[in-house]
C-alpha cells in the first residue's frame, strides 16, 4: 500500500490543485477502501520503530510553504501531502475504510460527522505539549466536547469578497447577493448547498442551525428568483472568478479573500450585518493510520508557535494558535479580513451536523434550484 | 485459454465493481456509512421523479445538441480529408488526433481561458473595438462607448462549445473511416449521368456514409450524455448534467444508494441507445439489397 501511494497522491494532486473533483476519483478511493488496505497491523507495531513516512491528506492552498520540509529536517519523517477540493470529497473517500491517510483536516461538521461514524482515533494530549500555545476559546468546542479527536488548525468565516471599483460603497447585507438583481450577472455563489441555505436563514432573520421546515420553501423560491442574477455556483475558486474579472461579488472564505487582496489592492471582505457562517477547520487521525506516532509528532510539530506563524503567513487565515498569532506582523493582526471584528463575529455562529436526512434535504432544496 | 486473461480483466475490474453499484441501487443508508441492501426500489421510484426526469431530459437534450453540431462540422471536414492528396491527408488527421492526445483536463481549462472575459476572445475583441474607436473619432464622429465585454463562459453555450470541441474526434473519425471505403466511380458516375453537386451529395455520399454516421453519432452521443468535468467547469448555475447530480448524490448528499440508483438509469439509457444502433445497422442490408 505505502509503495504504491507516492505516484497515486501525486496524480490525485495535480487534480485537486486544478480544482478538480471527478467522480472517477472517488471511486478509485472509495475502491481502494474496499479492500483491506488500511492494515491495522502497521500502526500496532507503530510503536517502537515507525518508519518515516506520513501521508497528509490537506486542502489546496492550505500550508506553509516549508512547513513539511521543515519537518522533515526536525524529525526526519517525510510527509506526503495530497489535496481534496471539498469535505464531501474526504468524507467519500474515507467511508468505506482509511486508505492510508495518517493526517486529515476534516472542518468541524465533518468532525462531528466523522466521530460519529467512528471514523477518527481519540488523540493522545500527552504528545501534543504544543496545545498550551492555543487560543483558550477555541481548547474545547461544543463539535467535539473536549477536544478529544480534532486539534484546532485555523477558523474562517463565510462573507462577500467584492471589487471595490464596481460596486456601489460597501455590501455588506447578503440582500446583494441573495435577494436583488443590482450587480445581476456579476455573482457567483458557493456551490456547497447546506451553505447556502444557512446563509439565506440567516439572510431571512433565523438562526443557521435548527433552521424550521416553514422557511425552506420561501429560500427555494428566492434562491429561483435570484438564479438568473447568478453567474456561477463555484467549488470554492470564489476568489480566482473575482480576480479574472469574471465576477464582481463572491460567497467565499476570509482567508481565500485575504490571498488574493495581496494581488490586487481593488479587492475587499465583509461579513454582512445579517450575520455569518463561522467554520473551524481541525487535525485528526482517522482510524487505521498507518503511522499514528508520526501523526501525533506532525501535529504537534503544527501546533508549534513557529511553524504556526510561517503557515499563517502563507495561508493567511485566522490562526486558533495564540503563540503563533503573537509572532506574526501587525498587518496580520490588525487586518479586519482576516481577523473580523469583534462585533461583526458576534453576529455569525458556527453551523452544526443535524443528521443526514437534513443534509439531504438542503441538498435536494439547491438540485431542484439549479434544475429549475 | 487465450480468453482467460481478458475475461478474468472484466470481471474483477468491470463486473464485480459494476456488480457492487448495482446492489447499492437497491440499498438503503443505515447511519453515515453503512449501507443496508434491502431490495428497495425506493430509489428508482425517486429516481423517475418529474426533477430527475427533467434532467435526464435535458441531458439528452444537450447530448443530441453536441452529436448534431459535431456531425455538421466534421462531415464537410471528413470529407475534405478522403478527397485530400495523401501527404496533406496524414497532416488533416493529425489535426484532429493532436488535441485528442492531450488531457481533457487541459483542454478545459485552455477552453476556459479562450472564453473568460479578460480571456483570449474577449481581448481580441478589444483590441479591435479601440480601433474601431479610434477610426471613429479620427472620422470625427467621437469615440464608440466603452467595450463590454461579452459573457461567453459558465452558461449552455459553453457546455456545448466545450462538448462539441472534446467530441469532434469520435466523429470525424469514423465518419472518415466510412468515407474513405466510399468507391470513387460512384461519384463520377452520378456527377456524368447529370447530377448535380448537390445531389451528388444527397443522395450519393451521405446515403453510403450512413454507417460512419451512426457509429460516430453514437461515439459522440453517449460520452456526451455522462459528460460531467465539462458542465462543471463551463456551466452556469443551470448547466448540471445528470452527471453531475450523480456526483452530488456520491459526495456532498452522502447517498449512494440513489446515485447508483441514477447512474444505473443512466447505463440503460447508453445500453438503449447502443441496442437501436444494432437494430438500425442489422436492419440496413435488407432495404438495400
Amino acid at each position: 500500500m505505502s509503495s504504491g501511494f507516492g505516484p497515486k497522491g501525486t496524480r490525485r494532486s495535480l487534480l485537486a490543485g486544478l480544482g478538480v473533483s471527478a467522480i472517477g476519483l472517488t471511486f478509485s478511493g472509495s475502491l481502494a477502501g474496499c479492500s483491506p488496505s488500511a492494515d491495522p497491523a502497521d500502526g500496532a507495531a507503530a510503536a517502537g520503530g515507525e518508519e518515516a513516512k506520513l501521508n497528509f491528506y490537506n486542502w489546496d492552498t492550505y500550508i506553509g510553504e516549508t512547513t513539511l520540509a521543515d519537518f522533515k529536517a526536525a524529525s526526519g519523517v517525510e510527509v506526503n501531502m495530497s489535496l481534496f477540493a471539498n469535505n464531501d470529497e474526504l468524507f467519500a473517500k474515507l467511508r468505506a475504510g482509511n486508505p492510508g491517510y495518517d493526517v486529515i483536516v476534516p472542518s468541524n461538521e465533518f468532525v462531528a460527522r466523522m466521530i460519529e461514524a467512528g471514523m477518527l482515533q481519540a488523540i493522545d494530549r500527552t504528545k501534543i505539549p504544543n496545545f498550551s500555545n492555543i487560543d483558550p476559546a477555541f481548547q474545547d468546542v461544543d463539535f467535539d466536547p473536549g477536544r478529544v479527536y480534532s486539534m484546532p488548525y485555523t477558523w474562517l468565516a463565510l462573507g462577500i469578497g467584492y471589487r471595490k471599483s464596481k460596486v456601489k460603497g460597501v455590501p455588506d447585507s447578503w440582500k446583494h447577493i441573495f435577494d436583488s438583481a443590482e450587480y445581476s450577472g456579476r455573482i457567483a455563489l458557493l456551490g456547497e448547498s447546506a451553505d447556502l441555505v444557512r446563509l439565506c436563514a440567516r439572510y431571512l432573520g433565523n438562526s443557521v442551525r435548527n433552521i424550521p421546515a416553514e422557511l425552506l420553501p420561501r429560500i427555494e423560491q428566492m434562491l429561483i428568483a435570484q438564479k438568473p442574477h447568478v453567474k456561477a455556483f463555484h467549488d470554492d475558486n470564489g476568489q480566482e472568478l473575482l480576480l479574472n474579472g469574471e465576477a464582481d461579488l463572491v460567497l467565499e472564505y476570509n482567508g481565500d479573500i485575504a490571498q488574493v487582496m495581496r494581488d490586487d489592492p481593488d479587492l475587499d471582505f465583509v461579513i454582512p450585518k445579517e450575520g455569518s457562517l463561522l467554520n473551524a477547520d481541525c487535525l485528526c487521525i482517522p482510524v487505521g493510520a498507518p503511522h499514528p506516532e508520526n501523526a501525533h509528532k506532525f501535529i504537534n510539530y503544527v501546533l508549534d508557535a513557529k511553524a504556526g506563524a510561517a503557515i499563517s503567513s502563507t495561508i493567511l487565515y485566522p490562526t486558533p494558535n495564540a503563540a503563533a498569532k503573537a509572532l506574526m506582523p501587525e498587518e496580520y493582526r490588525s487586518s479586519p479580513v482576516v481577523f473580523p471584528s469583534p462585533e461583526a463575529l458576534a453576529t455569525c455562529e458556527y453551523g452544526a451536523f443535524e443528521g443526514a436526512e437534513v443534509s439531504q434535504t438542503f441538498e435536494d432544496l439547491i438540485t431542484r434550484v439549479r434544475a429549475s | 485459454m487465450t480468453l482467460g486473461a481478458p475475461l478474468f480483466w472484466l470481471a474483477v475490474f468491470f463486473l464485480a465493481p459494476l456488480a457492487i453499484v448495482w446492489a447499492y441501487s437497491f440499498g438503503e443508508n443505515d447511519g453515515l456509512v453503512r449501507i443496508s441492501l434491502t431490495g428497495t426500489f425506493q430509489n428508482y421510484v425517486r429516481a423517475l421523479e418529474p426533477l430527475y426526469l427533467q434532467i435526464f431530459a435535458k441531458s439528452a437534450f444537450i447530448a443530441a445538441l453536441t452529436t448534431l453540431l459535431c456531425l455538421v462540422l466534421g462531415f464537410p471536414f471528413a470529407v475534405a480529408v478522403t478527397f485530400a492528396p495523401r501527404r496533406l491527408k496524414v497532416w488533416l488527421l493529425l489535426l484532429v488526433m493532436l488535441p485528442f492526445w492531450t488531457n481533457l483536463l487541459i483542454r478545459t481549462y485552455a477552453l476556459i481561458a479562450v472564453l473568460r472575459e479578460e480571456g483570449v476572445v474577449n481581448a481580441g475583441l478589444e483590441f479591435l473595438w479601440s480601433a474601431g474607436s479610434a477610426l471613429s473619432q479620427g472620422l470625427g464622429f467621437g469615440p464608440l462607448d466603452e467595450f463590454k465585454p461579452l459573457s461567453l463562459l459558465y452558461n449552455n453555450t459553453a457546455v456545448v462549445i466545450g462538448l462539441v470541441y472534446i467530441h469532434l474526434p469520435f466523429m470525424v473519425l469514423p465518419l472518415y473511416a466510412a468515407l474513405d471505403r466510399l468507391d470513387r466511380s460512384l461519384l463520377e458516375a452520378s456527377l456524368d449521368l447529370g447530377a448535380g453537386h448537390a445531389r451528388t451529395w444527397l443522395f450519393i455520399i451521405v446515403p453510403l456514409a450512413a454507417p460512419g454516421i451512426l457509429s460516430g453519432s453514437l461515439l459522440t452521443f453517449i460520452p456526451a450524455l455522462g459528460a460531467y468535468l465539462t458542465p462543471d467547469l463551463l456551466g452556469g448555475p443551470d448547466s448540471q448534467m445528470i452527471a453531475n447530480i450523480i456526483e452530488r448524490q456520491f459526495k456532498r448528499a452522502n447517498n449512494w444508494p440513489f446515485g447508483a440508483a441514477l447512474s444505473f438509469i443512466l447505463m440503460y439509457a447508453t445500453f438503449i441507445a447502443i441496442a437501436l444502433q444494432a437494430l438500425a445497422s442489422g436492419r440496413r442490408p435488407k432495404e438495400t439489397p
